[in-house]
């Protein structure tokens, strides 16, 4: 199908940008397009303005900030994954953005295009929640950083006040003695997950041994569930099953996607937890 | 680019296989049909129109990017390159064309111009992929025709790496 018709901006300042989304009604940033233009082809959205930011220079920066990797609002999925940046400080970005669309679609797919879309079966929003990073958002006359967990509300909808837009993403840096790991299953490689888990295993000073645990396509956000290793995964594998409330559907019954966020949550914990131990 | 109002059109000018293309597009415009029908680069397929089946794929200034998920005024100033730039001018098919040919990697042919261009930017990343590598790759690409197996020797040959057919059961 074709899109319904729409206005188109290609603003040359982030200003301008922003100064669209606090006039009009119903504008859409266009970054990378790859989710945004396949719901305008299926009429799924009809916005009244695209505001096209793919040539504001200022959004492509990743920036190593103190404890943290800044991903700007422009950084395409490909060029995270080729980042010495992410790759070295954040291993469970770089390991969950070869599971994100296809080869094809992440040359022109972002980062926080993913993040801003919200699917809740989505690699990177999981993978955001679970590191407790966080969304920067900025409006002509404001600006707020949002932690993830708090940023997702439900199926394809965020927090993000209309004015507002997504500019950057902020992935904390990887900790010694920390493991992480991601899972997914899928019918193919690149479907939509049916379930997805990720987790980040930390060996504290005093021997505890803490561990978050993400789960995404069980509800309309991911869910972040936080534990001990008590010599068994069992009370967060329980928890893991619990958190999965949608289901249902073409894909999978709820039942097996129960038996799916155990089976994945208990692999990821155990690869996270076996890394920390050498990390 | 001052703001282009949904019912007018914005003059816009698209290199496609090197030929210098001029024309005024409404914002809806999906690159797709930019390239069909007003480019008449006819090597460009169109298939689910929801980047899923991988036939509109196309390079635009030598980034793999699907057609039917950019619009023809995102690529204003840009290059364009499909199926038809491959082969020389006077149609000698190149290397990777001929083990398409070879190896008998296609069929009815709907899938092959988009398969074609997302090989050729693959092996300019992966210029000695592995199996598994192809097989990641084409997995942004709907085939009914060949079952795969044919496509990812027809690259691995191209990709200049002798391998012999594997014991793996084609997919």
């Amino acid at each position: 199908m074709k899109p319904a018709p729409f206005a188109y901006l290609r603003p040359t300042s982030l200003d301008e940008a922003l100064d669209a989304l606090r006039t009009r009604r119903d504008a859409h940033i266009l970054a990378g397009g790859q989710s945004l233009i396949a719901m305008l082809n299926l009429r799924l959205l009809r916005p009244a303005l695209l505001i096209d930011i793919q040539s504001l220079r200022e959004l492509d920066d990743i920036a190593l900030q103190d404890d943290a990797v800044i991903i700007g609002a422009g950084v395409t999925q490909e060029a995270a994954l080729a980042h010495p940046s992410v790759r070295t400080h954040v291993p469970l970005l770089h390991r969950s953005l070869p599971l994100v669309g296809h080869y094809q679609t992440r040359s022109r797919g972002t980062v926080c295009g993913s993040i801003a879309h919200a699917d809740p079966a989505a690699e990177l929003p999981l993978a955001l929640a679970v590191l407790g990073g966080d969304v920067m958002l900025r409006a002509r006359r404001h600006r707020r950083t949002v932690p993830a967990t708090a940023f997702f509300h439900e199926k394809l909808l965020t927090h993000r006040r209309p004015e507002e837009m997504l500019v950057a993403t902020r992935w904390p840096c990887r900790t010694p003695r920390t493991g992480y790991a991601i899972e997914e299953f899928c019918r193919r490689h690149v479907d939509a997950a049916i379930v997805a888990a990720a987790a980040r295993v930390r060996q504290m000073r005093d021997g505890t041994i803490t561990a978050r645990l993400g789960l995404g396509g069980v509800s309309g956000r991911p869910m972040v569930i936080e534990g001990i290793f008590t010599g068994t995964w069992d009370a967060m594998l329980q928890q893991a099953a619990q958190a999965v409330t949608g289901g249902d559907d073409l894909h999978a019954s709820r039942a097996y996607r129960q038996d799916l966020a155990r089976s994945l949550a208990r692999r990821v914990l155990e690869t996270a937890l076996a890394e920390s131990e050498d990390a | 680019m001052r703001e282009i109002a949904a019912d007018a059109t914005a003059a816009i000018r698209v290199e496609v296989d090197g030929r210098p293309v001029a024309a005024a597009v409404a914002p809806r415009l999906l690159l797709t049909d930019f390239l069909q029908h007003i480019a008449f680069a006819h090597g460009v397929h169109v298939g689910c129109e929801q980047g899923i089946c991988g036939a509109c794929t196309v390079l635009i200034d030598g980034r793999i990017a699907r057609a039917c998920l950019t619009f023809a005024i995102q690529a204003d100033g840009q290059s364009v390159k499909t199926v038809a730039s491959l082969a020389a001018p006077d149609g000698t098919l190149n290397t990777l064309q001929q083990a398409f040919a070879r190896h008998f990697a296609l069929q009815c042919g709907f899938c092959t111009p988009g398969i074609l261009m997302s090989a050729t930017r693959f092996l300019q990343d992966n210029p000695k992929p592995s199996r598994d590598d192809v097989r990641h790759m084409l997995s942004g690409h709907l085939c009914r025709c060949t079952g795969y197996y044919p496509i990812i020797e027809a690259i691995l040959d191209a990709a200049g790496e002798h391998h012999p057919p594997s014991q793996e059961t084609p997919s």
